[in-house]
């Protein structure tokens, strides 16, 4: 053996090697999933629907990729506007991280409420879920569906007012479970969360309050039926507690489409009931949401 | 130093003698590459056909599949995606088999004449990425070859758990 020979040897082990310690660096490819199969982005941040999270990660990173999206969310009411805009990420269809600032502009309605012109209750969630098991999409052969657990934490900016309403705290943690299916050969969509919370108005009006201060399961789910490879249609459903004496807090409903244009940006409209809120009742109208990502 | 012709005759020797050492597999065809003995069964196309004929029917039959796997497979090996996945594959097997399988789950009169969906993967190393690239291509050809979007969606949901044995990795 000369030295080149020697030196080339060194070389390709050194090469060898390299990719063996490549192997356990994770992948990073984008796109892996299907269209809309990582669900859009809820007013809370987290991936699923509008108003109800599913156990999917957000994203359109498969086990061997990564996603994140951005959102931003408006929902117009008779008395109030809610916005929300946040970021979300997907790890390896494994973990998904999100962040969201919602706003309740309460208008004209903020005088009439003795809080001033266009008062804004302001709120930052972070989310962090964790799928557990099963594949939505790809388990067509069993009735298991893919499960997450997740946990929410809620930062409100109103302490005096909450207090003032009979609310106990401005900030709140949830825990919730999600399970998703998608049923192929129906080419329908099932979700169901329970979510353990005290949360007034998702968090807006504070958590707790004078009537309970206990969290208590709540329960969120969607159904969707997929009209082609990038538009689905459907409702969902949103049970809420009803812990201040003041105002009577009601579930929200929603019938929506949701129009993938392609991987990198949906568009989510509906029609919401969220029912009365603060004392004004009848807050329906048009929620319209973008997501932008990949 | 080992030159380039050394090495390209130790290849082509290894080639040569994986090749001797092969006997042709019950379900060879002529025009096609050598593949190890396996077990022919309908039972390789890893899932139940459907009954009755609607299903052949909206896929326009034989001529039917047969567009739309090879427009699936150009799609793939087009793809910038997927095109390194089919580097070293004997196409005109894969598609041929991929042709019977197709045919057999959709309750067509074949026989599936290939190996089971992890034997003929075992060795891709195939990503989920890749699975959702194919997915794509085929679900494209059969939008080309005008089958209803929820017909597409019943065979796939046919074919979305060998997901399992497709993805390696």
């Amino acid at each position: 053996m000369d030295r080149r020979t020697i030196a080339l040897t060194l070389f390709l082990s050194a090469l060898a090697g390299g990719a063996e310690a490549q192997s356990f660096i994770p992948d990073a490819r984008a796109g892996g999933k299907l269209l809309l199969t990582g669900g859009v982005s809820t007013v809370e941040g987290s991936g699923g629907g509008g108003i109800a999270t599913w156990a999917t990660v957000t994203g359109y990173g498969e086990e061997d990729g990564i996603g994140a999206n951005a959102h931003a969310t408006l929902v117009d009411l008779p008395d109030y506007q809610f916005r929300t805009a946040g970021v979300a990420v997907g790890l390896w269809d494994r973990v998904e991280l999100s962040a969201a600032r919602q706003e309740f502009d309460t208008g004209d309605t903020g005088a009439l409420l003795g809080l001033g012109q266009g008062f804004t209750f302001t709120q930052n969630v972070i989310g962090l879920k964790v799928r557990l098991t099963g594949d939505a999409v790809y388990d067509q052969d069993t009735w298991t569906p893919q499960i997450a657990v997740g946990v929410q934490h809620k930062m409100n900016d109103q302490d005096a007012i909450i207090s003032a309403v009979g609310g106990k705290d401005d900030q709140g943690t949830e825990f919730y479970v999600a399970a998703t299916k998608l049923f192929l050969a129906q080419s329908v969509l099932v979700s169901g969360t329970v979510r353990y919370t005290n949360a007034n108005q998702t968090g807006l009006l504070g958590f707790g309050g004078d009537a309970n201060d206990d969290r208590e399961a709540q329960f969120e789910g969607s159904v969707g039926w997929l009209l082609s490879r990038n538009l689905v249609v459907g409702a969902e459903y949103r049970t809420k507690p009803d812990n201040l004496s003041f105002a009577t807090e009601d579930d929200w409903f929603d019938v929506y489409a949701a129009w993938a244009v392609n991987k990198h940006l949906s568009v989510t409209a509906a029609w919401a009931d969220l029912g009365s809120i603060a004392t004004f009742d009848d807050q329906r109208g048009l929620y319209l949401s973008l997501q932008a990502g990949f | 130093m080992i030159s380039r012709s050394m090495f390209m005759a130790v290849l082509t020797a290894s080639v040569l003698a994986a090749g001797a050492a092969t006997a042709q597999d019950p379900a060879h065809r002529p025009g096609e590459e050598a593949v190890e003995p396996y077990a022919v069964a309908d039972a390789n196309a890893g899932a139940t056909p459907f009954t009755g004929t609607e299903m052949l029917e909206a896929f326009h039959g034989q001529a039917g599949i047969d567009r739309i796997v090879d427009s699936m497979f150009d799609q793939a090996r087009a793809d910038t995606r997927t095109q390194g996945i089919f580097v070293a594959t004997d196409m005109v097997r894969l598609r041929r088999t991929v042709k019977e399988q197709f045919c057999y789950v959709l309750g067509g009169d074949c026989g599936y004449t290939g190996r089971s969906m992890a034997d003929a993967h075992d060795d891709l190393g195939l990503q989920p990425a890749d699975m959702g690239a194919l997915v794509e291509h085929l679900q494209n050809a059969m939008t080309a070859e005008g089958v209803p979007f929820h017909t597409q969606n019943r065979f796939l949901a046919k074919l979305a758990p060998m997901r399992r044995d497709i993805v390696t990795r």
